[in-house]
């Protein structure tokens, strides 16, 4: 691939990257700016005075931040490892075997992703109330688990469509249970579908706003909704900090997952590959 | 140590009408090597499955020493099946696919990688243990999953086309290979293959089946000596089929009389007999007389077509004895009584 392109096509693919990279970056810098500024106003091309205080705040024990953090990194997790759960034998289902009412099936599951949450979630909220879980972290994760799935389920299935069970078959031939024939066989093959599928689900889960809000009824403030406070009282500088942070869970995964990211990565094609 | 039993297996997968396997019996001894023979599509891999505890059939039974296995989960049955396309881990070194199945019975770990070695040296492989199974070629990955098959000592070894991925001169090799490491250990074993010299060459027993029905089951030699039906015959290359009239040790076709064995059938039938065991001249029995219609000159051999009266046969000769004969030419033959065969329509 490399060394025998035109240079029109290095050209466009340098102005493409240095766009999508400065469409990306440059709306952070002033968030950055903002969390290290006392006072910055128009038509100050940089903050007169720069202070450590909001920063000092956020890591402060009455701001609430840390722990919000802690509980925004526990919810997502758990999210995380429900999706998992449920989307690995949904997304075998659905990439490995022909059933009546599949296509239904495939259409209920991308539902989440098509439908606004909001147009839902008053639906839920009173179905939670009845059961109990309005207002708990428990209500909240389980609401995470709408609009994570559908990336989850949607990943494995273009996993398991280019799967071949029998390895398997040879597993338990040679002696292996059914346990430890998912532990050794089948687990190592599906794994990069199920880390960028657990990637998407995470940060879904740690973005979410309204369903957190709705069904958390205030009492359980994650992350987006402390985040959501400061911008709204208009305290922009510990928005810019708090914003850093939050951020930051989204470019560490990007990292440690980016090459599973790539094209040629089953994982990433979806139902296209069933 | 086991023999294997088949009795009246039938396997009808849902929403067929057809059975893909209709009633098959077998008896396979102790420390034997049996071939399935068949074309593909003919129930071979179904059956094999069948006594791996791969899948369940429809009815039937399959007995290892008299007691069935049916309710025994495949990891339990003691059999291991080798696949076609080998089936190795392709996460795991080569050394770890071959202890698989050590690991699996949680044998511990120095005796394992003790086991492994001894294996890799058995299948002429020493060297290659920490190799990832996509860097080796396809008699390497074969010998591999033949060392992961035999390191658990299975009382039954299942081997499915076990050449047919194979370059002619890696299946003289391999084939050799099986043959003296299954006497080796006197495992019972099975193999499936389209492929009727694979068979032959391999195999002490065969089992031919067409259209998932078992058509015989004999020592390599009856199969071409004496089949049971025309598509056996074809199956095994035979080519010479002549309607005629068995009895009293006779058969009357309509170019003449030709003396049978005193094992040959009675009654209206088809005489059969080898291209190869046609021979050229006249003797005292079954003398003929023929007209050279066609000659197709192959190498290591030459394939005369005679017309007989009415009748067309297939003579293969010897190059040598062969090159002076022309098409057109009249040509002496004769028939030895124990080449000729008879089978009832």
């Amino acid at each position: 691939m490399v060394g025998r392109e035109s240079i029109g096509i290095r050209s466009f693919r340098f102005l493409t990257g240095a766009l999508l990279i400065i469409w990306l970056v440059l709306p952070l810098i002033p968030l950055a700016i903002w969390s290290f500024a006392r006072g910055w106003f128009f038509p100050s091309l940089l903050p007169k005075t720069w202070s450590m205080k909001a920063w000092e705040y956020t890591f402060s024990d009455t701001a609430g931040v840390i722990d919000s953090l802690w509980l925004t990194v526990g919810i997502s997790l758990a999210a995380t490892l429900l999706s998992i759960l449920v989307g690995v034998p949904a997304g075998r289902a659905l990439g490995m075997y022909k059933f009546r009412g599949k296509e239904f099936v495939e259409l209920l599951i991308l539902a989440p992703i098509i439908v606004p949450g909001i147009a839902v979630v008053l639906g839920i909220h009173s179905v939670f109330i009845s059961m109990g879980l309005n207002n708990t972290v428990s209500g909240v994760i389980l609401v995470h688990l709408i609009p994570t799935l559908p990336y989850m389920v949607l990943v494995m299935a273009g996993i398991f469509a280019n799967y071949d069970p029998a390895f398997e078959a040879q597993a338990r031939s040679l002696g292996a249970s059914p346990l430890k024939t998912f532990w050794y066989v089948t687990l190592p093959a599906i794994m990069p579908g199920i880390i960028v599928g657990g990637l998407f689900a995470f940060l879904v889960s740690w973005s979410q706003y309204i369903l957190t809000l709705l069904i958390g009824g205030g009492r359980v403030v994650t992350l987006p909704l402390l985040l959501f406070n400061f911008a709204t009282s208009g305290r922009n500088d510990i928005t810019g900090a708090i914003g850093m942070i939050y951020i930051l869970p989204g470019i560490i995964i990007l990292l440690l997952t980016a090459r599973h990211l790539s094209g040629r990565s089953g994982a990433v094609g979806g139902f296209g590959q069933i | 140590m086991t023999h294997v039993s088949l009795q009246k297996l039938t396997k009808v997968y849902p929403g067929a009408t057809e059975p893909s396997l209709d009633r098959l019996s077998l008896e396979i001894p102790t420390g034997e090597l049996t071939a399935l023979l068949g074309p593909s599509g003919c129930g071979k891999t179904t059956t094999m499955k069948m006594i791996a505890g791969l899948l369940a059939p429809t009815s039937g039974d399959v007995t290892f020493d008299g007691r069935s296995v049916l309710k025994d989960k495949p990891e339990h049955r003691g059999v291991v099946m080798v696949f076609q396309n080998y089936l190795l881990f392709p996460y795991m070194s080569v050394a770890d696919n071959i202890g698989f199945g050590l690991k699996m019975r949680k044998v511990d770990k120095p005796q394992i990688e003790k086991r492994v070695a001894e294996m890799l040296e058995l299948v002429k492989l020493p060297d290659l243990g920490k190799r990832k199974p996509a860097e080796l070629s396809g008699g390497q990955q074969q010998r591999v999953a033949l060392a992961r098959a035999l390191i658990v000592q299975p009382n039954v070894l299942l081997l499915d086309e076990p050449l047919s991925n194979l370059d002619a001169h890696l299946r003289f090799e391999m084939r050799d290979l099986i043959r003296s490491l299954q006497q080796e250990m006197g495992i019972t074993t099975i193999f499936v293959t389209h492929d009727q010299e694979e068979a032959v060459v391999l195999a002490d027993r065969v089992a031919l089946i067409l259209d998932g029905c078992m058509k015989q089951y004999d020592r390599a030699d009856v199969f071409y000596k004496r089949p049971v039906d025309e598509a056996t015959a074809r199956f095994f290359g035979g080519q010479n089929f002549i309607q005629g009239v068995a009895g009293n040790g006779v058969f009357e076709a309509a170019f003449g009389h030709l003396e049978l064995p005193a094992e040959a059938a009675s009654g209206v039938g088809k005489l059969t007999f080898r291209p190869e065991n046609i021979r050229l001249g006249s003797a005292d029995r079954n003398t003929l007389e023929a007209t050279i219609a066609e000659k197709i000159y192959l190498g290591t051999q030459t394939r005369l077509k005679l017309q007989l009266g009415e009748e067309t046969i297939d003579l293969i000769a010897n190059p040598n004895d062969a090159e002076h004969l022309q098409p057109g030419n009249a040509l002496t033959i004769n028939l030895p009584p124990e080449a000729l065969w008879v089978l009832q329509s």
